[in-house]
């Protein structure tokens, strides 16, 4: 069944080429063009469910040594040998499923929220070509086309954010996206050149199993170019600025692209080229130190802004620094469980934020909301739910998997004591701007325009029951990888475990050195069920300070509404370095762009123009005279052009004798 | 010498199977031109397009064999084959092509679609031809036949011209090539390409013998004709501005083919003792070729007649493979005539669509704004100039990028890097008609296009092979080395 592979990225695929080519032309009204693009990911999704089923079927060991689907030759060319061929292996097919699944379920709600809109057709073939994208992203088996899939999300998000292309903000943010994408993604081609120079393939199976031929300075080399393609496309340090922007898109799109599953792709990458990162002891560091330093950071910028979209934006860059931590340590199941759950949960959150947009004729300023769970009850809860999940609510599917990586940050071989807290104390962060979020939206008094308020209403089923779905999927996502500690048995991590081999996450010798002295002892005098209780003591800790976030937001926004506001006051400065994002924006726009436009502006007028466009022009002006000289050759005459024979063949005897 | 001891039902007619199809179609046409009457002659084509499917039928008893029929006189090989399912595939999208465009011109007769089958009979004779007398005759049927097409639209001054010049000379150069061969037999003694061959590996004397390099003298300046390598070139744009826009189009693609068919026979099955004389004076003409034909298109401005040099310099290019004498190079050949049948006989088929009778339309004056009123048209247009200039993903970027590996390969770095420079240079003109298609106003009043459905299916194939071509070029190019094994 594993063979059915290469349909699953075939029918977005057919779908973006029936709405994409003669939906225009053939005027094809929106029932058909939805039909078209839904039931193409309906069955994209069928077929992922029924070659995982297939892959449950062989036993664990196998599943990593399926032979890779290889539909034709792509590129040969000397010793390059490319083919367009897919793998399956429980990380691919983990992947596939919660792409396709995710999409599907935004794909039906985007029919609701786009409806009134003249670009519907053009939406949904992009929608399409996008998941098509991203398909091969997730399930090539070499570089090279995985490469293709990381540029054609890229395109597809490019063209989705500008998708209103005929206001500014929407055009910029768009272009913003593209080209620092363009810088990671160039680290990325680097980082390919460098593994196909070294190991003359580029298929994941033969440079993983050459790897060990890589000498430790290439090996850091590759994994770090690798990680700049990771941190564009996945938002981390420094390269994390177009995600906020990209807010101007369509809010299906900053669900389904921006939060669920394009921005994930670098962790994807990271966890697929795992075998070369554990080369590289000081990537993985790197990994690690970027990912949880862009997880609070982000976190800190989220406390405050204003925009609905916005701070989900920087929860989700945020969220992504949480996965490339648990990659950066060597959990690398415990990153892609995370970017499993957080798929559900902020996908879902972004669908309740369109869902209000939707509500208030696009108003996104959360200090004009309040008050809408009595309007949008629907929306209220099923954004509670998402809330709770990614608050780590016990119960919830964010627990298990946020726990998980904080566990590993804290006990595994390349964990540190630091990187634990610092995920620790974004965690507190994330609870209280969820729930400051939550409670400004949905609670309270209503604070915007009465109008707008008379007019709010609950969305149509048609989005409704996505999210509901999509909030089951919260609450219970997180129950395949319930850890051994609280008596699961985590089948998720062990699913993933032939991928990644059975060496990770099992670092309590480590936990115990790492440990500072007076728990060391603690721990150390409970004898061999010390490391389970240490576990199970970090598990309450974490709970107890996404309880203190929630009490916080509570407190400070539902409580006593008029303390946010003095504290605004009282630490003035603090706030409007936060508020205004560390003016990161800004000093990149004279860091980069402002001199790259100098110094473009100077090569422009004294280079370009001065020397290469006359040599240029000078080159042309020959050629032209050359041409008109020798036409003046044809002159139409029979006899001539005999002669011309003539004198050729003259000449060719000359030449051989 | 068992002459003449024919295997009536078996071998030897598969050989020429298909050939003996579109013969016998030729002759059928014909007579049906004569029995239908009026408006109904231009069924002719559609059987004419039929003779054309049921000649690729014989392929499948024929894949994969290799050997002399009829005493040696044709030959079945991977070779032949290639060429002939290239003919046939050329013949079978100009008749597509001419379906709707003769009738809109009033030349849908019967004769039409004989003279096109005729031609491709002749074509693929020569493709096969194992021996020099076979050759000839392959080549002056095909020849006779273009004559006759060139000058078909006997109302047409222009195309009179064309047919009466294409005539003179090419009667001219095939004299050139007949005195070559008659030398070549004279000094040799052999006749049949593999004997030649045989002769000049033994009596090694031969090889700087006077007599043998004026015949080989002889023989490049007949195929140079053909093939209108410069200096042999000057008739080309002047017959393939007057001819009907689809017989310029096949003239463009199945002639050359045909003749590159011929001369790799000859070169490399005959002749390989030679190289050494014949590979620097390729070189010359190569690079005369190319550069002429796009210097001389740049100021162009009929888009028929630029498409002529175009084609020049592509028969420049294709010699570059050629020079590199490799393996890899003449697989590049092969590869380039496919690819260049498909974006030529494309090129042309809008060339065709976007005329009208009595308003050929081809000034590139006449393209401006056409991007806005026919956008699919352009569209393909731009595909097929693209294509042509070289520019990936189409065909005629691996097709270019293949004969210029050949030539690095084989140590010809100057070869390849003048090839590159003039890719460079053509790509102006190619996409100045771009320019005019989508970044000028359309001429007011002047009438464009003429539907054509058959046309449309033309220009699909042919976007098709270009993409195809493009995109997944290994197995094919696979192919042409399977192919040019034989040598």
């Amino acid at each position: 069944m594993t063979d059915y592979v290469w349909l699953i990225p075939l029918f977005p695929a057919l779908g973006f080429l029936i709405n994409g080519l003669i939906g225009r032309w053939w005027r094809l009204n929106k029932t058909f063009v939805s039909w078209v693009a839904c039931s193409a990911l309906g069955l994209s999704f069928l077929f992922s469910i029924l070659v995982f089923i297939g892959l449950l079927r062989l036993p664990p060991e196998s599943r990593v040594a399926i032979p890779d689907k290889v539909l034709f030759d792509w590129i040969v060319s000397g010793g390059l040998k490319t083919v367009i061929g897919y793998k399956v292996d429980p990380l691919s097919i983990v992947m596939a499923l919660v792409v396709t699944g995710v999409s599907f379920f935004i794909h039906v709600y985007s029919v609701g929220y786009m409806h009134e809109d003249p670009g519907f057709t053009r939406y949904f073939s992009y929608l399409n070509l996008f998941v098509f994208m991203m398909l091969n992203l997730v399930l090539a088996n070499n570089f090279l086309l995985m490469f293709v899939g990381w540029e054609g999300v890229g395109l597809c998000s490019y063209l989705l954010i500008g998708f209103w292309f005929e206001r500014d903000a929407p055009a910029n943010a768009g272009k913003k996206a593209f080209v620092v994408n363009r810088i990671g993604d160039f680290g990325f081609l680097l980082g390919m050149f460098l593994i196909f120079s070294k190991l003359g393939t580029l298929t994941f199976d033969g440079v993983f199993s050459k790897a060990h031929l890589l000498d430790p300075v290439t090996v850091t080399l590759i994994t770090l170019l690798l990680f700049t393609g990771a941190t564009g496309k996945s938002a981390q340090l420094p390269l994390y600025v177009w995600l906020p922007d990209a807010m101007e898109g369509p809010t299906p799109v900053s669900s389904l692209i921006h939060a669920a599953t394009m921005v994930t792709a670098g962790v994807y990458m990271v966890a697929r080229c795992h075998v070369l990162y554990e080369m590289a002891p000081l990537s993985m560091a790197v990994v690690a130190t970027v990912g949880a330093l862009t997880a609070m950071y982000a976190a800190s910028m989220a406390l405050v802004q204003v925009d609905f979209k916005r701070i989900l934006a920087y929860s989700t860059i945020s969220q992504l620094g949480y996965m490339f931590l648990a990659v950066g340590v060597g959990a690398f199941s415990a990153g892609i469980f995370h970017l499993m759950t957080h798929a559900f949960f902020k996908g879902l959150l972004f669908l309740g934020a369109g869902s209000v947009m939707h509500a208030l004729a696009g108003e996104l300023d959360i200090r004009k909301m309040g008050a809408l769970r009595k309007k949008m009850p629907v929306t209220f809860w099923t954004f509670l739910l998402a809330t709770l999940a990614i608050a780590g609510v016990p119960g919830f599917s964010g627990f298990f998997s946020k726990d998980e990586i904080l566990w590993n940050a804290f006990s595994s071989p390349q964990g540190h004591f630091l990187l634990w807290l610092i995920g620790f104390i974004t965690a507190g962060m994330t609870a209280f701007y969820m729930f400051r979020l939550c409670f400004m939206a949905f609670c309270g008094d209503y604070r915007g325009d009465k109008e707008v308020w008379h007019h709010a209403h609950e969305s149509p089923p048609v989005m409704t029951v996505p999210m509901v779905v999509l909030a089951v999927l919260s609450v219970i996502g997180g129950y395949v990888g319930v850890p051994a500690i609280l008596g699961g048995a985590n089948h998720f991590h062990h699913f993933l475990a032939p991928v990644f081999g059975v060496h990770e996450g099992g670092g309590h010798e480590a936990a115990l050195r790492l440990l500072p002295l007076a728990w060391a002892g603690e721990a150390a005098g409970e004898g061999g069920h010390g490391s389970a209780a240490l576990e199970l003591f970090m598990m309450v800790l974490s709970v107890v300070m996404a309880f203190a976030g929630i009490y916080l937001a509570y407190a400070l926004y539902l409580k006593r509404p008029d303390l946010p506001k003095a504290l605004a006051q009282g630490y003035p400065r603090a706030y409007r370095v936060l508020f205004n994002k560390y003016y990161v924006d800004e000093i990149y726009q004279f860091l980069f762009v402002d001199s790259c436009k100098r110094l473009g502006t100077i090569l422009w007028r004294q280079f370009d123009e001065a020397v290469v466009d006359r040599t240029v022009n000078l080159v042309a002006a020959v050629m032209r005279v050359l041409g008109g000289g020798l036409r003046l050759l044809q002159t139409g005459f029979v006899q001539d052009y005999a002669l011309g024979i003539i004198l050729g063949a003259v000449i060719v005897m000359l030449f051989l004798l | 010498m068992e002459l003449f001891k024919v295997d009536v039902l078996g071998r030897d007619f598969l050989a020429v199977a298909q050939e003996l199809v579109l013969l016998s179609f030729a002759l059928g046409v014909l007579l049906l031109g004569v029995i239908l009457k009026g408006d109904r002659r231009r069924y002719t084509g559609y059987v004419a397009l039929f003779g054309y499917v049921l000649a690729f039928l014989p392929l499948l008893g024929a894949i994969g064999r290799g050997y002399e029929a009829f005493s040696g006189m044709v030959v079945l090989d991977p070779f032949s084959l290639f060429f002939k399912v290239l003919i046939l595939v050329v013949g079978f999208l100009v008749v597509l092509l001419s379906l709707d465009y003769t009738s809109r011109e009033g030349i849908a007769f019967g004769e039409y679609y004989a003279l096109v089958l005729l031609a491709s009979a002749g074509m693929m004779l020569m493709a096969g031809a194992a021996h020099l007398v076979t050759l000839f005759l392959g080549l002056e049927i095909m020849s006779i036949a273009i004559y006759a097409l060139a000058g078909i639209m006997r109302e047409d001054a222009r195309s009179v011209e064309a047919a009466f010049k294409y005539f003179l000379l090419g009667a001219f150069a095939s004299g050139f090539l007949l005195y070559g061969m008659a030398l070549t037999y004279a000094s040799t003694g052999a006749l049949h390409l593999r004997e030649i061959e045989g002769v000049l590996a033994q009596k090694a004397w031969l090889t700087s013998f006077p007599l043998v390099l004026v015949g080989l003298g002889l023989l490049l300046v007949g195929f140079g004709f053909k093939l209108a390598l410069v200096p042999f070139h000057m008739w080309t744009p002047d017959v393939y501005e007057g001819a009907p826009t689809s017989i310029t189009a096949f003239m463009a693609t199945g002639v050359k083919a045909a003749a590159f068919a011929g001369l790799l026979r000859v070169f490399f099955t005959a002749l390989p003792a030679l190289e050494g004389h014949w590979r620097e004076l390729l070189w010359v003409l190569a690079v005369a070729t190319m550069t002429l034909g796009n210097l001389v298109a740049l100021r162009q401005e009929d888009v028929k007649r630029m498409l002529a040099y175009s084609s020049i310099a592509h028969a420049g290019y294709i010699m570059v493979g050629f020079v590199a004498a490799t393996e890899l190079g003449r697989a590049a050949v092969l590869f380039y005539l496919f690819a260049y049948a498909f974006m030529n006989i494309g090129a042309f088929a809008v060339v065709a669509l976007l005329g009208r009778r009595g308003a050929p339309n081809t000034l590139l004056e006449d393209y401006a704004g056409v991007g806005f009123k026919h956008p699919l048209l352009a569209v393909a247009m731009a595909v097929f100039l693209f294509s042509l200039a070289g520019v990936p993903p189409t065909a005629g970027f691996m097709a270019k990028f293949y004969v210029f590996s050949a030539a690095v390969k084989a140590g010809y770095y100057w070869l390849a890097v003048l090839g590159v420079l003039n890719s460079a240079v053509a790509a102006y003109y190619y996409l100045r008609v771009m320019v005019y298609m989508y970044f000028r106003e359309p001429k007011e009043g002047l009438q464009t296009g003429y539907p054509s459905f058959a046309g449309a299916v033309a220009i699909l194939i042919a976007l098709w092979g270009v993409f195809q071509l493009g995109i997944m070029p290994s197995d094919f190019l696979a192919l042409a080395q399977r192919s040019v094994q034989v040598f």
